[in-house]
């Protein structure tokens, strides 16, 4: 039974539709494994076992009556990150702010996982309010990263990310704003898929930078997140910035890719992502990796992209500019937490203290320093300068994809580092970001696979691939054929080698 | 050179509704400063003509029709309320002593 754990996600939904396994049964195998290594691993924040064997039992129901399924993903299990509404069961956003809160809706992200019969285990782990690149801004405490507990499984959606390597479970959803589902997926060995804006629905996704955050698969294969990709993506008449053109054919894409070269594929390198302040095993890994893509038969070009160089501080001038304003929600009145309401403080007063005490020191700098760029007389140094340098990045991106089909890079310019390195150096830990945000100040689609193990430390690395808005199939092919060969090259797939955990008796 | 000082961030902290302590003014008059000074690059293209960017994808006003859909009842829309009276929420005062 140990076995069902190890499966991908696309083998399970066989299993269960070919009667071999009941959808209880992988369930029942997964919330085991979760008893035996949360106590070390922590990415969860909220685990409903009855709520998950009853959507299980639902498909087994729809199996042995013959009815078809609902989804290719019928009965599998999967984690969802805190930061989507599900009725019935807490979001926190990991923050003090929301603890307890049961919201009475559910994001539309969770109501089609829910339609296509996947079987949510529970809410994982996060940075509070998805502002970190390590989930050590949780008010619940990190999350460890499998491959080593004493560092971080990345951020914000660390909990997604270590549920997978962990074995938790073989589906995950993330959000990403500025690289929290990509950073998360390189440093714990996973794949992380970070669509184009507007292609996944944002209603119930508790805001963060709202021109920037977006929901996305997360898996340990390429078929696996396409997969999962097709059930959350599409229209959604809730969301005002939501696309409303069909979503792209990521699975074929994963499928045919998984068993062709890469033959007439231009692939660009991008120069600004790459030296100093890389580590050489994370260069040579990626090195590595477009090798492999050359040996497929893809043509390598360097590409240069010069404004990518101010990506990341017009990045940390947007997203706390519209941090500070989608967090003014937070006020003490409608729900969420409440302190110092005595009946002599006003109202003003039970506000400034409520936010003193829900919200950690991360979101109150971000909070602070959004409000300082949107100030009259900062404005167009700071807020509008950003808003310009978007412009410019979109320009590279379209100047860099009239040349080549997609563009690479690493995923981030460091192995996993450890709990509590970079915490009191915000800026250290900004820099993680550095490769990741590119694409989401264009808007365009990004994945990150892993593409090898370290020589400096035996740690994962991730390959990023980036393809134009709403060419999101692009990378899925790439990813699938440069997987295949990968395993082919390396002796199988890369999570295969995550240390084995100790597990709790 | 930008600089953030101690009176500028409890002024910050002011706007922003947060009563910070005092330990924590000098953290983040420190800490802003520092990331103020990091990002202050991107003020090299402020002079220069290009159009800003708001949204990766250009945004159009889109119109729903008309029509009536069930919205939260008052008992959902109070159940998270951290105080609650007569079916309404219950907040603090809203108007200062000097009001």
């Amino acid at each position: 039974m140990t076995d069902l754990i190890r499966l991908t996600a696309a083998e399970i939904a066989a299993k269960i539709q070919a009667k071999e396994v009941s959808a209880v049964e992988v369930a029942r195998a997964h919330l085991d494994r979760i008893d035996a290594v949360e106590p070390a691993v922590h990415a969860f924040l909220h685990i409903d076992g009855d709520r998950a064997l009853q959507a299980a039992k639902a498909v087994d129901e729809d199996v042995a009556a013959g009815r078809p399924a609902a989804s290719p993903l019928a009965g599998v299990p999967l984690a969802l990150k805190d930061v989507l509404t599900m009725r019935g069961a807490p979001t926190t956003c990991g923050s003090k702010m929301l603890e307890g809160w049961e919201p009475p809706y559910d994001a539309t992200v969770t109501l089609r996982l829910l339609e296509a019969g996947l079987v949510i285990l529970g809410k994982t782990n996060m940075d509070e309010f998805a502002m970190g690149s390590s989930t050590e801004n949780s008010a619940y405490g990190p999350t460890r990263n499998p491959w080593d507990l004493d560092r971080i499984p990345g951020g914000s959606g660390g909990g997604s990310a270590a549920a997978l390597a962990a074995f938790e479970a073989p589906l995950a959803i993330g959000t990403d704003t500025g690289g929290s589902i990509r950073q998360p997926g390189s440093v714990t060995g996973t794949v992380g898929v970070k669509p184009t804006y507007g292609t996944v629905s944002r209603y119930g996704l508790v805001a963060f930078s709202s021109s920037l955050d977006q929901a996305g698969p997360c898996a340990r294969t390429v078929l696996d997140a396409a997969l999962l990709h097709e059930v959350i993506a599409g229209h959604d008449p809730l969301d005002s910035t939501s696309i409303d053109a069909p979503v792209p054919p990521v699975v074929a894409a994963a499928r045919e890719g998984a068993n062709a070269d890469l033959k007439g594929l231009r692939v660009g390198v991008v120069t600004e992502l790459a030296g100093e302040g890389y580590q050489p095993g994370v260069l040579a890994a990626f090195e590595a990796a477009v090798a492999q893509l050359r040996e497929l038969g893809a043509e390598i070009v360097e590409v240069s992209c010069p404004s990518f160089d101010l990506a990341l501080p017009a990045y940390y001038l947007i997203a706390p500019s519209e941090c500070s304003s989608n967090l003014a929600r937070f006020d003490a009145m409608r729900y969420g937490l409440r302190v110092g309401d005595d009946a002599t403080r006003s109202a003003e007063e039970v506000m400034s203290l409520t936010r003193e005490a829900g919200f950690g020191a991360e979101v109150k700098r971000r909070i602070m320093l959004g409000t300082y760029a949107l100030s009259s007389g900062y404005y167009d140094a700071y807020y509008g300068s950003a808003q310009k340098v978007r412009t410019l990045i979109k320009r590279d991106f379209d100047a860099a994809f009239g040349q080549v089909d997609v563009l690479v890079s690493p995923t981030t310019p460091t192995t996993a580092f450890g709990i509590g390195e970079r915490t009191d150096d915000p800026i250290a830990m900004y820099r993680a970001d550095l490769c990741t945000i590119p694409s989401s100040m264009a808007g365009n689609a990004a994945l990150s696979i892993p593409c090898g193990l370290s020589a400096c430390d035996g740690l994962p690395v991730g390959l990023q691939i980036m393809s134009p808005a709403l060419q999101d199939h692009r990378g899925y092919r790439v990813a699938a054929a440069y997987e295949t060969a990968r395993d082919a090259a390396q002796g199988g797939p890369l999570i295969t080698r995550v240390p084995e955990l100790e597990v709790a008796h | 050179m930008p600089s953030i000082s101690r009176d500028e961030v409890a002024h910050l902290a002011r706007l922003a509704r947060l009563s910070v302590t005092e330990a924590e003014l000098d953290l983040f008059a420190d800490q802003l400063d520092h990331i103020v000074q990091a990002v202050a690059q991107v003020g090299q293209v402020a002079d220069q003509d290009i159009p800003p960017t708001s949204h990766a994808v250009p945004l159009t006003n889109v119109f729903r029709r008309d029509l009536v859909r069930p919205g939260l009842t008052q008992q959902q829309a109070l159940a998270a309320a951290p105080a609650a009276e007569d079916g309404r929420f219950r907040v603090p005062r809203i108007l200062g002593e000097e009001a």
